[in-house]
């Protein structure tokens, strides 16, 4: 039933319709409305059967998930950036013990210096963990994408994180189609555990492995990961075929077919790249957009087919790796050789600045003109860092540099601008 | 469930990894003697009697210790129970009451009327048994089980020797005598009765008996030269109480004293009590510390208003008065007169001064030593190489009804193996089972249950027996008391201790086993074990 | 307790069983039918405490819910030694994760259990001192404070023994760990650090805390079978000596446990709802040195420089404890009669 309703709440409903069992979670900005609405639905009564716990930390709501899925129940959990850090060791465990939680990651930078607002830096740090991503470009993707998660983890034993941008996706209030019941419970049967804890019939789960094993044990891990791939594209089309809209799948490209330039992104930013890229066809640009809906495991052969015919690959990401450069890029690069494709990065939207349409059309424009770099910051305030790096070779204790770049702006009181000046 | 690789494993799979292979030493189930058999003269398995008492399991435990003493009721109140003295017990609180237990057991099986061991199979062979106190009638006993006809006769006009005679009916009831007497000339016995032997060669080969065991004690009390008058009243106390036993007790009048300090002087100063002395004085010429009489015996006398002179010696005997010298102890421990006098009344003195053999018999054997008037035997209680066999008071060895017991046990494997041609087997035996090879925490604290005692003054007027046995609930308390030295017990330790699991228990009665392809030889076993009844040795490399 | 002495059983409720007493009077250890929860080829030192205090605790578990327990174990010596590839000693239900989180992961264990409807299995999370003390306290103390059904076990040997003997919150003071050497002025762990966590137990108000060792079967069973009668948080601390880290005899372990206890270091005691209900008096009181002198970890409190200053303090811990326990009957005379 389509309802305004803002992006967490979709989400909540939908995961609810999936009946987990167990949900535990820690809040965080920006996923606290999400875990508010499953709890508020768990102590009303309309989520039954289900746990909800108030854990201590997202060490613990991971911990806790764990435990509930090797016992048999369906398990839930979100978080973000700070606390999806906080609880690495277990996003590892879990994976490793091939249990199919479903997490959602209400993506949001990571400090220091510390920021509540989007980008994918989270979502990237856990990205050789072992769990499949998956990247929302709207809300209603968000919510569908859960429904075909808890199908996916538990067809593979493989945990999924839904990505969905934070405040971006999760705060915003527009139509989303909510399921109903009777459509989840057809496409996610009941959870049929591959190993469980089981007092007729006791195992040991989660044992020591060393040399002799592990490599193997990796390896195994990384073919669930491609089967994956598989089944990525057939349950989309499975979800496509009941409801009759696309969500979810691997790859979906938008006006790509004669583009000379093709614009990589993951998540929302997709919906503004559109528009630049539909203002730009009009211009005459042949630009076209991919949006990677898998990023793990990453589509390396749809990514291949969506760009060889391309001349030049845009790739803007919400993320970067310091003292390198592209996160995503790299992938995609991966995926390309062998083809004489030009491949350019763009970091843009880090900690939460706006991707502006219009910046987007100067973006391609530029690259229409083959004018740009292989790495560029979009929108990047040169002048305040030129200022900053000349403080920092002034004087040793120049003072933090976050601090200083605020300061430079005039959001810190002038009083001690004064002074350091 | 199908599991995924490497990361979940199945039941049981440890298993496969022998953890044995770490050891360097292995821990062995071993028995150990403990220190009450070793201890008692008979040779009791006193720790294997009370394993069975301890379950209630009476008839057994009286099975297991008549295997080698068929007088329990008689030991359990006239024996000094070495067995008490040796007892690991006592460094944790106070002795097992051994004895005390051994006669619940000795009553019971009388009062159940049950039988001793069958008689064996005949050998054809006959055994002329002299003397039937206990150490004949113990021979006597297990001959018959080793199925030799046995022919026994005593001096006397009933059976039972010093036990009849020299032991006072308070200590030792008549009923319980005769019964456990009764009970071994019931396996079938040719008794002789007031049948004095003068010549044991000629008696042997008129019977045609394959071999003899001399049994015939001390019986001549000693006597020392005190000037005395005509008509003072001087006895030995053999003779005394010798006459008491045949229901002739002589007059002694109500002042008596008794020379000597030993359970002999004892047993007369009590009896005489009991026959109306007023007063009964023992007098010795050595100090509390040096006497022989047990700790037991005094305490009761004195109990029952005996007084006893220390470091005195009678000097002479005049009418009605006794001159007594004090004595002191010199730097050697001996006493030495010191010139000061005392007199006693007295209407007797009783003289309790040790015994004396009579082996004349022997006179015309030729290949029998008698040195010190006592008969020298071999370790198999054979006196010279032609089947003469002595024990008891007759041989050198403390003169105890118990070690007469054991004498006869020996002496009658000894015949056995004589008579029928058998070089007496080597018989190992097992290490001690010291105390500091016991874990003593696992026991819980109890002290001895005490006998009950008759009152005193009901004590001095009739022959009742003094010391009440013990009844179930007690007996039952104090044979539970025993740590079971050195042999195993099942209290399940091992089999609970052990990290690796690897002890196997076999099931009741049939303790434990070692599991060596996992036991990694820590020793925590061997330290937990309360009995010691394991050892580590090195392992096998 | 009776004291008729009909049930005087020679060695009363000290010894693992007893001939004369019928099953269900003995403890869980003595029985052919014991579940061997940790069974044998587990790679444990010889004398290991922990190896030994599991399986008692585990035992006690299954027979106390009918063999219906799942086992959540942290990282730590006990799921390294029990789990290697490709052999487990382990004949339950059992999940490792990770170091920190056996408390919380236990939480979910419990969570779905009960979702299902599943009344009849119980939870047992385990963890060493550094599982329990440090690493997993945050997580630790959430369980409590949620009062999830979970019966939480702390093997405690003092120190991360897995790892190569170093300091945890859980070092007594003055022992040598790796971390804590024989040097400088104060060698050794210092002194006024350490949690003592079955007091951080009972503040959280859980219905069931307890102490116990592996010295006392009958008293750690007793405590495993009365944990399982109650619902939610219930916490039960063992100490288990490790003769590795400890430095004592591989055949001491059972024998250092109970000096600890006899001495008054290791108090043992049972509360609920915050509350000490029950306590285990000292037996045969020992002074303190006689625990310190047979572990090398304490070694140099004695021998060529000797520190009876630190002795004398680590009495005067011994004595609190006594004193704040009530340890010790004041009838100098009275013993401990046999059940």
């Amino acid at each position: 039933m389509l309802r305004q309703i803002e992006g967490s709440r979709a989400v909540a409903e939908t995961v609810a319709l999936c009946r987990p069992e167990v949900v535990c979670a820690y809040p965080i900005s920006p996923q606290t409305h999400i875990i508010e609405a499953v709890g508020a639905m768990v102590k009303a009564g309309d989520l039954t059967p289900c746990e909800f716990i108030n854990v201590e930390s997202e060490f613990a709501a991971m911990s806790v998930a764990i435990g509930a899925s090797a016992t048999g129940a369906r398990a839930y959990t979100a978080t973000a950036s700070q606390g999806l850090l906080f609880m690495m060791e277990a996003v590892y465990n879990a994976a490793g013990l091939g249990l199919p939680i479903v997490m959602t990651l209400a993506n949001r930078a990571i400090g220091a210096p510390i920021n509540i607002w989007n980008d994918h830096s989270d979502a990237m740090a856990v990205r050789d963990s072992g769990w499949i991503q998956l990247f929302a470009e709207t809300n209603q993707e968000a919510a569908d994408l859960h429904v075909q998660a808890f199908r996916l983890a538990e067809e593979l034993s493989v945990p999924v994180m839904v990505c969905m941008d934070g405040f971006i996706l999760t705060h915003a209030v527009e139509g989303v189609d909510i399921l109903d019941q009777s459509f989840v419970d057809s496409f996610l049967p009941p959870y049929e555990p591959r190993q469980v804890l089981d007092t007729s019939d006791p195992v040991s789960i989660g044992a020591m492995v060393g040399p002799e094993a592990f490599e193997e044990v990796r390896y195994l891990a990384h073919l669930r990961q491609l089967d994956a791939l598989e089944r990525i594209p057939l349950i989309a089309k499975e979800f496509a075929e009941a409801t009759g809209r696309e969500s979810g799948g691997l790859v979906r490209s938008y006006r790509t077919d004669d583009a000379d330039i093709i614009i990589v992104a993951l998540g929302s930013v997709l919906g503004t790249i559109k528009d630049a890229v539909d203002i730009r066809r009009e211009a005459g640009e042949r630009v076209g957009v991919v949006g990677i809906t898998s990023f793990r495991p990453f589509p390396g052969r749809a990514v291949h087919e969506a760009l060889s015919h391309a001349r030049q690959v845009v790739i803007v990401e919400k993320a970067f790796s310091l003292g390198s450069g592209g996160v995503l890029s790299t992938d995609v690069a991966m995926a390309m050789q062998g083809t004489p494709l030009t491949l350019r990065t763009v970091i843009a939207g880090l900690g939460g600045r706006s991707i502006t349409r219009r910046s987007l059309e100067k973006l391609i424009e530029a690259a229409g003109r083959d004018e740009l770099e292989g790495l560029t910051f979009l929108d990047l305030d040169n002048g305040a860092v030129e200022r900053e790096r000349a403080r920092m070779s002034a004087t040793r204790r120049s003072g933090p540099s976050a601090e200083n770049l605020l300061r430079d702006r005039g959001t810190v009181s002038s009083v001690k601008a004064k002074e350091e000046v | 469930m199908e599991i995924p690789f490497a990361i979940t494993l199945d039941v049981g799979t440890s298993r496969a990894n022998h953890t044995g292979s770490w050891r360097v030493e292995r821990p062995v189930y071993v028995d150990r003697m403990p220190p009450c058999n070793d201890a008692c003269p008979a040779g009791e398995n006193i720790q294997g009697w009370l394993y069975e008492a301890e379950s209630g399991n009476y008839e057994a435990a009286w099975r297991k210790l008549v295997e080698e003493n068929p007088i329990p009721a008689i030991m359990g109140r006239v024996c000094f129970h070495p067995c008490e003295t040796a007892c690991n017990r006592v460094q944790v609180d106070e002795a097992v009451g051994i004895n005390a237990v051994e006669r619940f057991l000795g009553d019971l099986a009388i009062e159940k009327g049950w039988d001793l061991p069958p008689v064996g199979t005949d050998t054809g062979k006959r055994i002329l048994v002299v003397g039937a106190g206990p150490a004949g009638l113990s021979a006597t006993y297990h001959l018959r089980r080793l199925g030799h006809q046995v022919r026994l006769v005593d001096s006397a006009p009933q059976l039972g020797g010093m036990m009849r005679y020299g032991i006072p009916a308070y200590r030792l009831p008549r009923e319980v005598l005769d019964a456990e007497i009764a009970r071994i000339v019931a396996m079938g016995v040719e008794v002789e009765l007031g049948h004095v032997v003068h010549d044991i060669d000629q008696e042997r080969r008129e019977g045609g008996f394959d071999a003899v065991f001399l049994a015939v004690g001390a019986q001549l009390g000693k006597r020392v030269n005190i000037p005395a008058g005509d008509s003072s009243h001087i006895i030995d106390a053999v003779s005394f109480l010798h006459q008491v036993a045949d229901d002739d007790p002589p007059l002694l009048g109500r002042r008596v004293v008794i020379y000597g300090g030993g359970d002999t002087a004892f047993d007369a100063a009590r009896t005489a009590r009991r026959l109306g002395a007023t007063d009964a004085v023992i007098v010795y010429r050595r100090n509390r510390e040096r006497m022989g009489a047990s700790g037991e015996e005094l305490e009761q006398a004195l109990g029952e208003g005996i007084t006893v002179r220390w470091l005195s010696t009678v000097n002479k005997f005049e009418g009605d008065r006794i001159v007594l010298e004090k004595m002191e102890l010199n730097a050697e421990g001996f006493p030495e007169p010191t010139g000061e006098f005392e007199e006693l009344d007295a209407d007797s003195l009783v003289l309790a001064l040790g015994q004396d053999t009579d082996l004349s018999l022997l006179d015309q054997a030729s290949d029998v030593t008698v040195e010190d008037g006592a008969v020298e035997v071999q370790a198999s209680m054979m006196a010279g190489a032609s089947g003469i066999f002595a024990g008891g008071d007759a041989v050198p060895a403390d003169r105890t009804a118990t070690v007469a017991v054991g004498h006869g046990k020996k002496a009658a494997h000894g015949i056995d193996d004589f008579v029928m041609g058998r070089i007496p087997a080597q018989k190992d035996r097992h290490e001690l089972a010291t105390f500091d090879r016991l874990n003593t925490w696992y026991y819980a604290d109890a002290p001895r249950t005490k006998r009950p005692e008759l009152e005193k003054i009901r004590r001095q007027t009739n022959f009742e027996e003094v010391i009440g046995g013990l009844h179930e609930d007690n007996a039952l308390f104090e044979a539970r008391r025993c740590l079971s030295c050195g042999n195993c017990f099942e209290c399940d330790n091992c089999f609970g201790v052990c990290p690796d699991n690897a002890v196997i228990k076999l099931g009741p009665s049939q303790r434990y086993q070692f599991d060596y392809d996992f036991c990694k030889g820590c020793g925590i076993c061997v330290k937990e074990c309360p009995c010691g009844a394991i050892e580590m040795v090195p392992e096998r490399i | 307790m009776t004291t008729q002495p009909v049930h005087f059983y020679q060695i009363g409720s000290f010894a693992v069983g007893n001939r004369l007493l019928s099953d269900d009077e003995r403890t869980v250890q003595s029985n052919l039918d014991r579940t061997n929860s940790i069974d044998s080829g587990h790679r444990a030192c010889q004398g290991c405490g922990e190896a030994l205090g599991a399986r008692y605790a585990l035992d006690a578990a299954m027979r106390a819910t009918n063999g219906q327990i799942v086992a959540v174990n942290a990282t730590g010596c006990l799921e390294v030694f029990s789990t290697p590839y490709p052999e487990t000693s382990w004949r339950i239900p059992w999940l490792h994760s990770l170091f920190g989180n056996a408390p919380a992961v236990a939480t979910g264990v419990a969570a779905a259990l009960r979702v299902k409807g599943n009344r009849d299995v119980r939870v047992v999370a385990q963890a060493g001192d550094g599982g329990t003390v440090d690493i997993g306290f945050g997580c630790l103390s959430g369980m409590f404070e949620r009062n999830d059904d979970v019966l939480f076990i702390c093997y405690d040997n003092e120190g991360y023994m897995n790892t190569g003997v170093q300091r945890s919150a859980a070092t007594p003071p003055a022992a040598r760990t790796a971390t804590t050497e024989v040097v400088g002025p104060e060698p050794g762990n210092i002194f006024g650090q350490g949690k003592d966590l079955p007091r951080i137990a009972m503040a959280h108000d859980i219905p069931y805390v307890a102490t116990a060792t592996v010295a006392d079967l009958h008293d750690l069973e007793r405590k495993v079978e009365r944990a399982m009668e109650l619902h939610g948080a219930r916490y039960l601390h063992v100490l288990v000596p490790c003769p590795l880290g400890w430095g004592s005899a591989s055949n001491e372990t059972i024998h250092i446990a109970r000096l600890a206890k006899e001495s008054g270091l290791f108090p043992v005691f049972e509360a609920e709802n915050g509350k000490v209900t029950s306590v285990s008096k000292i037996r045969r009181q020992v002074p303190v040195e006689d625990y310190l002198s047979i572990q090398r970890r304490f070694a140099h409190l004695f021998g060529k420089n000797p520190r009876p200053d630190v002795v004398a303090h680590i009495q005067e811990m011994a004595d609190q404890n006594i004193a704040r326990y009530g340890l010790v009957d004041e009838d100098a005379d009275s013993k401990e009669m046999a059940e």
